[in-house]
């Protein structure tokens, strides 16, 4: 579309906005009105500078999801959420620029400073550059985009890797300032009619992270997006989307963290992993949203669809999720095993404490030649909650010599809660050789004296078995995060025990 | 002061009373045999003193240099020094046989108020340790008990008892499911840890052990009492005319 055709319809889009809501007002306020309709969707297409072809795009979505229904399918349970009593996109007072500790949200100090990481490590996480003299040349730097609510607040060390060709921006800024890969790209993985939630997100998100990396590029250091709900009544919506081209490689962190508040919270994510010829992408998560208190009140929904698309030969996709948050999870990272000789890998602990309800797993579909896949999945429920693992696995009939191996592992702390499996297998092909081995067990009376005999007290030994039952999958996380992720294991299952 | 004194001692577990009223009083430097037949109590009372949960101790009193045992948590007693090899030693998967000691060293040194081990001196000693017990360097890397023979279990609590240096050292059975010669490595562990600022309990149902640990003092348990004490004679004793003669007695 022309520029000047462009600011005519945003011109013309700001008019009606202006009659309907009064346009000063919303241009001050920091929050959309409350609820969902069409205008809710242009009010932030204008918010974020959009082109029409993005507006549209959402529009589309919007008026497909207003035709579907919630799934109910997963193993959780949660009173029907009012879609028209949310808002939809809230943005903090913009920080462009983060110079030093004292201007980042002390909520996000506290929340470290809880999970036992130095400042120092905080300053680097959140890409405070250290004064001269100060660095650790043996520290690898990790590049982070922090969306707070609905935006994108800062993205670090943007220059470094602008350097290596590799674009690392706010979505918002690729839709502007990339137009053609974003559409080349956007809901190719995850369609804009996917699921439910899917749908809704592709109608509203309003920021989340945006990498492209370069044919044959690896890139220099550790991606991260740092998201965290503020707002009261606020769904999160972020939407990513990763392109590794031929031959590249690229490693993706995405952290998440939510205040406590006595209401649910609506969370609902599309991650889309694009892996051309030879490519790689590893996408690691450490969940942490508000689990909701001891009492089952409060808590985040995470509704999430993530998915990746190996879509060229030889290509590889890597998830590992550490979950240890959410009230509700719904969350099953998938690699669509398109290109010959593709991998995918799903490395998962999802922990479950108090009133929590997971229901995650993944889903390895293979449609090319010699596709391969490894699904190792740690669940550990303790207290009331409920955990259940759900994965599909399936072979297409073209999908000559796919081989998945599959390994499920449950554990149970304490008597109230459940552990559940769910595995589906289909092969098309008589070729394909699918393993599943799956356990559930009970963490010992028995190993835990043997510990507190040594000297650690309950909470240490708990802490000390559950993180020698989930070694394998903390083995996959970056260095940062698996120290990161061990202490937030003892953490969620704090009185736990007896 | 006696390190251990276990004063007229009664023990439930849910409505059975198991110990009733147990006295028993242990020195620095002793090593005390506590023998038995199955059933007669032997076992529930290393658990009590250890702390493990499911018993009810209903009187009696266990003091531990003077201090109330009964009052503490099972950890703050390890951390004063009282250790259980165990007659069972549990599988812990995914957590190394290294890092589960240093965990545990480190858990009891900070209880106590004292600094952790720098990682280069905590190598050391566990070097040193583990190379007079015959345990390979490669055992230390392996999970907890994962995939141990009987005698390497056995070595590896023998390992963290030298490892600890606890004043109290409980060996629950230590003979069973040994081997003579897995037996002889491990009781040697054992005698090369004899000092006299520690004291040992041995709990056994054989005499056998008793020839390689062997003891000041030998008691005589059967359901749930001391029923006779004595010399490391008494132990030779009992071999040859076996336990039924105290059944009757107690």
């Amino acid at each position: 579309m022309p520029a000047v055709q462009e600011t005519v319809e945003r011109v013309k889009r700001i008019d009606v906005d202006q009659y309907r809501y009064g346009f000063e007002t919303l241009i001050d306020s920091e929050k959309a009105p409350k609820g969902l309709s069409e205008e809710t969707v242009e009010f932030i297409s204008q918010k974020k500078n959009e082109p029409a072809w993005m507006l549209q795009w959402r529009l589309e979505a919007y008026r497909r999801w207003l035709t579907m229904t919630e799934p109910t399918w997963a193993r959780v349970d949660y009173p029907k959420i009012d879609f028209q009593d949310l808002y939809y996109y809230a943005a903090p007072k913009p920080k462009k620029t983060v110079s030093s500790l004292d201007e980042i949200d002390p909520e996000i100090l506290k929340t470290y400073e809880k999970l036992g990481i130095p400042l120092r490590e905080v300053a680097m996480l959140e890409g405070v550059e250290p004064k001269v003299g100060e660095e650790d040349p043996a520290r690898r730097k990790i590049a982070v985009d922090a969306v707070f609510d609905s935006v994108s607040v800062a993205t670090t060390f943007k220059a470094e890797l602008k350097k290596a060709g590799v674009i690392f921006m706010p979505i918002s800024e690729a839709i502007r300032e990339h137009p053609e890969l974003v559409q080349k790209y956007l809901g190719t993985v995850v369609p804009t009619s996917d699921n439910f939630y899917a749908t809704l997100n592709s109608a509203v998100f309003s920021d989340g992270s945006f990498v492209y990396v370069p044919p044959g590029v690896r890139c220099p250091m550790e991606l991260s997006t740092y998201f965290r709900i503020n707002e009261r009544n606020t769904g999160q919506f972020e939407r990513t989307l990763i392109i590794a081209d031929k031959g590249s490689y690229v490693s993706y962190l995405e952290g998440c963290t939510a205040p406590q508040r006595d209401e649910n919270q609506l969370h609902a994510a599309v991650v889309e992993l694009v892996a051309l010829d030879d490519a790689e992408i590893k996408y690691s998560t450490v969940q942490n949203w508000y689990p909701g208190n001891s009492e089952g009140k409060g808590g985040i929904y995470n509704f999430v669809t993530k998915r990746g698309d190996c879509r060229g030969a030889n290509s590889k996709i890597s998830w590992t999720q550490v979950e240890t948050g959410s009230a509700i999870t719904w969350k099953y990272p998938s690699c669509i095993l398109r290109g010959d000789n593709s991998r995918g890998e799903f490395y998962s602990i999802a922990i479950s404490n108090g009133f929590q309800q997971v229901d995650s797993g993944t889903k390895m579909i293979h449609l090319g030649k010699n596709t391969s896949s490894r699904i190792i999945s740690k669940g550990i429920a303790a207290g009331k909650s409920q955990n259940t693992y759900r994965g599909l696995v399936t072979a297409h009939r073209k999908a000559t010599g796919a081989r998945n191996f599959t390994a499920c592992d449950s554990l149970l702390i304490g008597d109230k809660c459940g552990a559940h499996t769910v595995p589906y297998i289909e092969a098309k092909n008589s070729s394909a050789t699918f393993e599943h081995e799956a356990t559930t067990s009970k963490i010992s009376e028995d190993v835990l004296f043997y510990c507190i005999q040594r000297g650690l007290s309950q909470e240490e030994a708990v802490g000390l078995v559950v993180n020698g039952f989930v070694k394998d999958v903390l083995q996959q996380l970056p260095m940062e995060f698996a120290v990161e992720a061990q202490k937030l294991i003892s953490i969620s299952l704090e009185g736990s025990v007896g | 002061m006696p390190l251990l004194e276990v004063k007229d001692l009664k023990v439930r577990v849910e409505e059975r009373e198991i110990l009733h009223g147990l006295t028993l009083t242990v020195n620095e430097g002793e090593v005390h045999a506590i023998m038995g037949p199955n059933g007669s109590g032997k076992s529930t009372l290393s658990h009590v003193i250890a702390g493990k949960p499911g018993y009810e101790v209903t009187d009696g009193q266990i003091l531990f240099r003077g201090e109330d045992l009964l009052e503490m948590d099972p950890h703050e007693r390890a951390a004063k020094g009282v250790f259980l090899a165990f007659q069972y030693p549990v599988e812990i998967p995914g957590v190394t046989t290294m890092n589960f000691l240093r965990t545990a060293l480190n858990a009891q040194r900070k209880a106590r108020g004292e600094s952790e081990l720098m990682v280069p001196d905590f190598l050391k000693k566990v070097r040193e340790v583990s190379k007079s017990l015959n345990i390979p360097q490669d055992m230390l890397k392996r999970g907890v008990n994962v995939g141990f023979s009987g005698g390497e279990k056995k070595r590896n609590e023998v390992l963290q008892m030298a490892l600890f240096e606890p004043s109290l050292c409980i060996l629950d059975e230590m003979d069973s499911g040994l081997d003579i010669d897995a037996l002889r490595i491990a009781a040697d562990g054992v005698n090369a840890l004899r000092s006299p600022k520690r004291a040992m309990v041995v709990i056994t149902h054989y005499q056998r052990l008793l020839n390689y640990i062997v003891p000041d003092v030998v008691h005589v348990m059967s359901k749930g009492r001391v029923v006779k004490s004595g010399g490391k004679e008494l132990a030779l004793e009992l071999e040859a005319s076996g336990y039924a003669q105290f059944e009757d007695a107690a």
